[in-house]
């Protein structure tokens, strides 16, 4: 099969998977996929339940081998820089490639602390000052700063499923990364709170690459500029989103986008 | 077109149903029967133990007068806090001074029966204020135990005879007797206090926190977080889980072996004690501690992981913090446990007569559990009451631990 770059202008590559393949034992869940992803634009994976997405997702940080019996094959670059190899550190990737997942999981602790964590335990900050500045300013940046300054101290897991997603996203932010995964983060939210989120998405672009999987064509359609089909493991097509919804090279992604499975 | 009847408006429907609420009602019937019952039964026992124990926390008394201005016996209050205070007391024949004012005043028969260590409680009272020795003063000394028994209408006609008649003259009574909590295991029960036995315990029980805890949590996290699952982890968890439900007492005779062959002079050290009751609250703890880490959900690792956290700190700064109340529910079911536990100590010489309590964690010391067990082996009727009163220490004991730990469960407790 092809896999169709279609006419897209060239764009500096911020990750680059070339031929990657992941086994969960003996079961290949993903198949030889080779992907650019830029800085400039928001890339949205889209593709039926159980093909593959979020794994091939989850191998962009490593997040992968939290799984014992997960394998990966083929070569992931940051910068040119392979992230599998063994001089990478997981811990500085993760701080690179930050992720949101589908389900908010702040931490039990107060707002303040979910944001400072990262930048506690990777020394970002010196003193309280440079601290407090960077908690405002990933709040500020995810939104949410007008609706929890004046509580700062409350429970993080007490905020509303929305603001809770909004802080998961300030949370990556803190740690300053180069990319952020999101793993289908408006799944577990209502619509006001997902246009929230996708207007967030719309901010952040352009200051970090953004990859987005996403069960919801509207949603791909909307807030991203590349959109990557997936069909049992194999990324069918890739290009401009416009393309893929209006003009899909491929019968299946054409089959999917109006509905015919998924 | 047929008439359609909903299934849920028919006769057999409506029965179903009264059925089913039949049913609700016989099953919270029962629930609040059981409750009920667990709450009268606990009531009885707290009751008959209390009524039972007050009387160990009381000792029979005679007032005896004691003019020392006649007897002579100096003290010069700088001596009086030397550690010798005692034995220049002694010396200067406070134990006849004492025997003298007594045959005078309550007569010879009611002398005799003054008890043996009474002059100890007037050496105290000296030391504690030398300037008694400047006038005359009365003093309540413990009986002997024949006396006490007479008291209570028990033991010989004579010895109930003569203390009715002190009785009737207002110079024999049952006090309230606060050194109970002060003293230590004696042949006479007017003589005893539980303090030695306390102080046994609470250092046995150190011991045993400061080793099960920090063991137990580490392999748990360890098993949990970092092991592999496979064939030898699954046989770990086995030996674990058996480990928790072997009698104690095989664990005495461990402790026997392994610990006092090792170190053959620390026969009946709380340090002994300690290290065999934490062999057998580490399963405990293990077992629990797993079941509340396996609790904390996925999604905080990932959320940790995903900005970078190292699995170290992932397990420090989340997993352990949000298992940690879980992880206290099992170690005071352990804990308790160990508190409560005999036989494994008999293995290691704990059961032996302590007359002083332990000065540290290698002197010989004796446990509460095993006070209770000697006393109620005692045949004088004194011991009856004193035992119930140690009871009442243990289960207040028990009760100070646990409410302890759950205070700190509670503070710990998050929501997610």
């Amino acid at each position: 099969m092809t896999v169709v770059h279609d006419n897209l202008e060239k764009t500096e590559a911020k990750m680059r998977a070339e031929a990657v393949s992941v086994f969960y034992g003996d079961k290949k869940a993903i198949d030889e996929v080779s992907i650019d992803i830029p800085t400039e634009y928001v890339t949205a994976f889209i593709g039926p339940s159980g093909c593959g997405k979020s794994t091939f997702l989850r191998t962009l940080n490593r997040m992968n081998d939290t799984i014992p019996t997960a394998r990966v094959e083929g070569s992931i670059q940051l910068d040119g820089e392979d992230i599998y190899a063994s001089g990478m550190d997981v811990v500085q990737l993760r701080a690179r490639v930050g992720m949101v997942f589908q389900k908010p999981n702040p931490f039990p602790k107060s707002i303040y602390d979910n944001i400072a964590y990262g930048p506690k335990i990777h020394g970002l900050a010196e003193g309280k000052d440079e601290l407090d500045a960077i908690v405002e300013k990933s709040l500020r940046r995810a939104g949410l700063w007008e609706e929890v300054k004046e509580r700062l101290q409350d429970s993080g897991t007490a905020l509303s499923g929305g603001q809770q997603q909004r802080l998961c996203i300030a949370r990556a932010i803190a740690v300053d990364p180069e990319v952020i995964l999101m793993d289908e983060p408006c799944s577990a939210l209502d619509p006001i709170a997902t246009a929230k989120i996708e207007e967030l998405i719309a901010e952040l672009n352009g200051r970090y690459a953004i990859v987005i999987v996403t069960h919801s064509m509207q949603q791909a359609a909307r807030v991203s500029q590349r959109t990557a089909f997936f069909h049992l493991g194999k990324m069918v097509e890739y290009g401009r989103t416009s393309d893929i919804f209006t003009n899909p090279h491929e019968q299946r992604t054409q089959d999917y986008i109006t509905g015919r499975y998924g | 077109m047929s008439e359609r009847i909903a299934p849920t408006r028919t006769p057999e429907f409506e029965a179903r149903l009264k059925k089913r609420y039949a049913s609700e009602r016989r099953f919270r019937a029962l629930g609040l029967g059981a409750i009920v019952f667990s709450v009268a039964v606990l009531v009885f026992l707290l009751g008959t133990m209390t009524f039972n124990g007050i009387g160990g926390f009381q000792r029979v008394e005679m007032e005896v007068p004691i003019d020392f201005t006649e007897a002579g016996i100096a003290a010069d209050p700088a001596a009086m806090e030397q550690p010798g205070a005692l034995a220049s007391l002694e010396a200067q024949g406070l134990r006849d001074v004492v025997q003298y004012f007594a045959e005078e005043e309550l007569g010879e028969a009611a002398a005799e029966e003054l008890g043996a260590q009474a002059w100890r409680d007037v050496a105290t009272a000296i030391i504690a204020d030398p300037a008694v020795l400047q006038r005359s003063e009365s003093f309540w000394l413990p009986a002997s135990a024949n006396l006490a028994s007479g008291y209570e209408g028990e033991g010989s006609p004579e010895m109930q005879a003569l203390a009715a008649g002190l009785y009737e003259e207002g110079r024999l009574a049952k006090n309230f007797d606060p050194g109970f909590l002060g003293r230590s295991d004696a042949t006479n029960p007017q003589q005893v206090g539980i303090w030695g036995a306390l102080k046994g315990s609470l250092l046995t029980m150190v011991v045993t926190l400061l080793l099960a805890f920090p063991i137990g949590v580490l392999a748990a996290l360890y098993l949990e977080e970092y092991a592999p699952k496979n064939r030898w982890t699954d046989l770990i968890e086995l030996s674990i889980n058996n480990l928790a439900a072997v009698p104690s007492i095989i664990f005495g005779l461990l402790g026997l072996a392994v610990f006092l062959t090792l170190f053959p002079n620390l026969r009946s050290a709380p340090l002994i004690g300690g290290m065999t009751l934490a062999l057998m609250t580490m399963p405990v703890i293990v077992i629990a501690g797993r079941n509340a880490i396996k609790a904390v959900p996925p999604s905080i690792r990932d959320g940790a992981l995903a900005i970078g956290a190292s699995p170290v700190q992932v397990v420090f700064h989340h997993v352990l913090p949000l298992a940690l109340p879980g992880i206290l529910t099992g170690t005071i079911i352990g804990m308790a446990r160990a508190l409560g536990e005999t036989a494994p100590l008999l293995m290691i010489g704990m059961r032996a007569f302590v007359a002083t309590p332990p000065d540290g964690f290698t002197s010989p010391a004796t446990v509460l559990p095993m006070q209770i067990f000697l006393w109620s082996d005692e045949i004088d009727r004194g011991f009856v009451e004193r035992t119930s009163a140690a009871i009442i220490v243990l289960l207040l004991f028990l009760l100070v631990m646990n409410g302890l730990a759950i205070y700190l469960r509670n503070k710990f407790e998050k929501t997610w």
